[in-house]
């Protein structure tokens, strides 16, 4: 058993109860190594954004475990008091839209999540900065959100996500927004930080052009996964 | 860590500012309401201080000379001036109404004061600006400044012309008028004065009465009408006491042996501020309270809007760990910024407005700072609508469907 990485065994989440209760996650068994990224694939509706909430920590699962690392972060109804200093400190995250603050630079707006977990501004912009460097945005690092591109945005927002060095990220549908070379361009940052921190990253997606590059995706249907083995193209 | 309320108004600062100007005009208003009030609560005051008075001789059972009208006889205070404690005593009559110079008039308080009375008698001008006291039993006056008269002027009081040979500065009556300062004799005449019609009219009745016209006793006539023609009342008796003197010690023994209502200077005030500028007072304050309802109806809408414009802002914050007590801080700190840009607006506002006020303004540093703590209450109070919205919003919602 990996003690490092993200594992889930068994989860299960019901929205509502009675008759009206949705079973949107009926089990679900999967695991992700540190340096690995994998792909979350499946239908609408099939329970993806269901399953990142629980992994992110903002919804409660109905059942199952989940454990970070070797420490248990869910079992059976029972969870790790404080899910916000969990939130902070060790997950990143990456949306579809990159969902920036619009009144903060981009310095900032990656300097925020170390801020908040109590870092001197000087050391969180400076950690920034080292990090928009390994992005390539550092030309960048005084403008606002909304003067940059859609990539740029993009990149900034991983930046973010990474800038605590939280052991797992989540990304939702992170290369939607993008053409096909900058989508590229996103994945092959994605799996440089898996290995560079030792993160383990999944990404939800329906783009075809970057499920290739997965090892390992996890599909999932119905509230139900089966992991299979990717083409893993491009980046070995 | 960084103050995202200081990021968020730089960034938005036009709103901030617009805003803020729009609350600040309103505070503004507050304010000068606030010095209209004083103004004349000091107006009282200064009629009060320079009449120089230490007690107050009007008709029994009346709150006279400023709040009900009140008439004595004037020789009267020869008798109060005999009494032990006192030092001075002097007759005074109020007459507000219009006072004509050239082709304007200018509403004023007409007040007639012993003409050549040594410095320091009560109901005279304590200190003038300019010019000299008058002198002469007749026709000569003392204006405040305020009438915009000036030295050698000629103004008319009913039918009469008056010199003016003195300024004085700040002498108003309770609402405010200027005063204009006449001997006491023609003061009298213009109380009471008739018109021709009138006098000529209630001469014919007199004529005509067989009691008093008595062929033979040709004086008696003489003398009744001279008595009608001419007014021998006052308004009131000041009185200056003596040092050392106890002003209700005194003021009883006038009430003893004269059956005078005698009031002391803390009682004055009291019927100044307690009766004549009370509805005013209350008026002021209905204002007030609807304008604090307004600012904080204005103020509330406003953060409620910033801070809806911002819900996937606060989702993404708290997803990724903001304390809600900073979020509610950051909300908080933006109200209190508000309120500050407005309390600022509204201050230099009124200090620039006040002088422009027909009436005294007064803008006292103790209604500042109430002023200020009430609009840091309201604002902070006004974003708790906004606040509660921002709690409730769920991180989930930064992840979406
Ligand atoms: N808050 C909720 N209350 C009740 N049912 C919900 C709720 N959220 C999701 N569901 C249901 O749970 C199931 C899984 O939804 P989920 O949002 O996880 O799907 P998804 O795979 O993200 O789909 P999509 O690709 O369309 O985003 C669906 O049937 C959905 O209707
Ligand atoms: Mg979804």
């Amino acid at each position: 058993m990996a003690t490092k990485g993200i594992r889930i065994e068994g989860l299960r989440k019901r929205y509502g109860s009675g008759d009206t209760a949705v079973d949107a996650l009926k089990g679900v068994d999967m695991h992700v190594e540190p340096g690995e990224v994998v792909g979350l694939i499946g239908p609408s509706g099939s329970g993806k954004s269901t399953l990142l909430k629980s992994l992110g920590a903002v919804i409660d699962p109905t059942a199952g475990r989940m454990t970070l690392g070797d420490e248990v972060i869910y079992e059976q109804g029972w969870k790790v008091p404080d899910l916000r200093a969990l939130r902070r400190d060790r997950i990143g995250f990456v949306f579809q839209a990159p969902y920036l603050i619009p009144f903060l630079d981009v310095t900032d707006n990656v300097a925020l999540p170390p801020m908040l977990a109590g870092l001197p501004n000087t050391e969180a912009r400076k950690r920034a900065q080292d990090l928009l460097t390994a992005l390539d945005v550092r030309h960048r690092a005084q403008a606002m959100p909304s003067q940059l591109s859609g990539g740029e945005q993009q990149r900034v927002a991983i930046a973010r996500g990474l800038v605590n060095r939280p052991p797992v990220i989540l990304a939702d549908e992170p290369t939607a927004p993008l053409d096909s070379q900058r989508a590229m361009a996103v994945i092959r940052i994605l799996n440089d930080m898996a290995r560079k921190y030792e993160t383990a990253i999944i990404v939800v997606t329906h783009d075809e052009k970057i499920i290739p590059t997965f090892k390992r995706i996890y599909h999932i249907r119905d509230g139900v996964t089966h992991e299979e083995a990717g083409e893993g193209r491009g980046f070995e | 860590m960084i103050s995202l309320a200081g990021r968020d108004i730089l960034h938005a600062w036009g709103k901030f500012v617009f805003t803020g100007v729009g609350l600040g005009l309103l505070i503004g208003v507050t304010l000068v309401m606030a010095g209209v009030y004083r103004g004349m609560v000091d107006d009282g005051k200064a009629l009060l201080d320079n009449s120089g008075a230490d007690l107050w001789v009007v008709q029994q059972d009346t709150l006279g000379p400023y709040a009900e009208s009140s008439s004595l006889k004037d020789d009267l205070y020869r008798t109060i001036l005999a009494m032990p404690g006192v030092a001075r005593a002097a007759n005074v009559t109020y007459l507000t109404m219009q006072v004509r110079q050239g082709e304007r008039d200018v509403r004023a308080m007409v007040v007639g004061a012993a003409a050549g009375a040594p410095a320091g008698t009560p109901g005279t001008p304590p200190y003038l600006v300019a010019g000299r006291q008058f002198t002469r039993g007749h026709y000569e006056a003392v204006a405040d400044m305020a009438t915009g008269f000036k030295l050698g002027d000629t103004i008319r009081i009913r039918r009469n012309q008056y010199t003016v040979v003195g300024l004085t500065r700040r002498m108003v009556s309770s609402s405010g008028d200027p005063m204009v300062f006449i001997p006491l004799k023609d003061a009298q005449e213009a109380q009471f004065l008739k018109d021709n019609d009138a006098i000529w009219q209630s001469r014919r009745r007199t004529e005509a009465n067989p009691a008093i016209n008595r062929p033979g006793a040709s004086g008696v006539l003489d003398a009744v009408l001279a008595s009608q023609s001419s007014n021998n009342f006052v308004n009131a008796i000041l009185v200056r006491l003596e040092p050392g003197a106890d002003p209700d010690e005194v003021a009883r023994t006038i009430y003893r042996w004269k059956r005078l209502t005698v009031y002391t200077r803390a009682q004055m005030e009291d019927i100044l501020v307690g009766k004549l500028i009370a509805t005013s007072a209350r008026q002021i304050g209905m204002f007030l309270v609807i304008l604090a309802v307004v600012s904080a109806a204005i103020v509330a809408f406003i953060i409620y809007t910033l801070t809806m414009d911002k819900i996937r802002e606060i989702a993404v914050l708290k997803l990724i760990g903001t304390r809600n007590r900073t979020i509610a801080a950051m909300i908080m700190q933006q109200a209190l910024a508000l309120g500050a840009i407005g309390f600022a607006v509204g201050k230099i506002t009124a200090t620039f407005a006040a002088p422009l006020f027909p009436k005294y303004v007064l803008l006292v540093p103790q209604d500042s700072i109430a002023g200020f703590f009430a609009v840091m209450a309201i604002c902070a109070l006004a974003s708790v609508v906004a606040i509660r919205m921002a709690l409730r919003v769920d991180p989930a919602e930064a992840i979406g469907g």
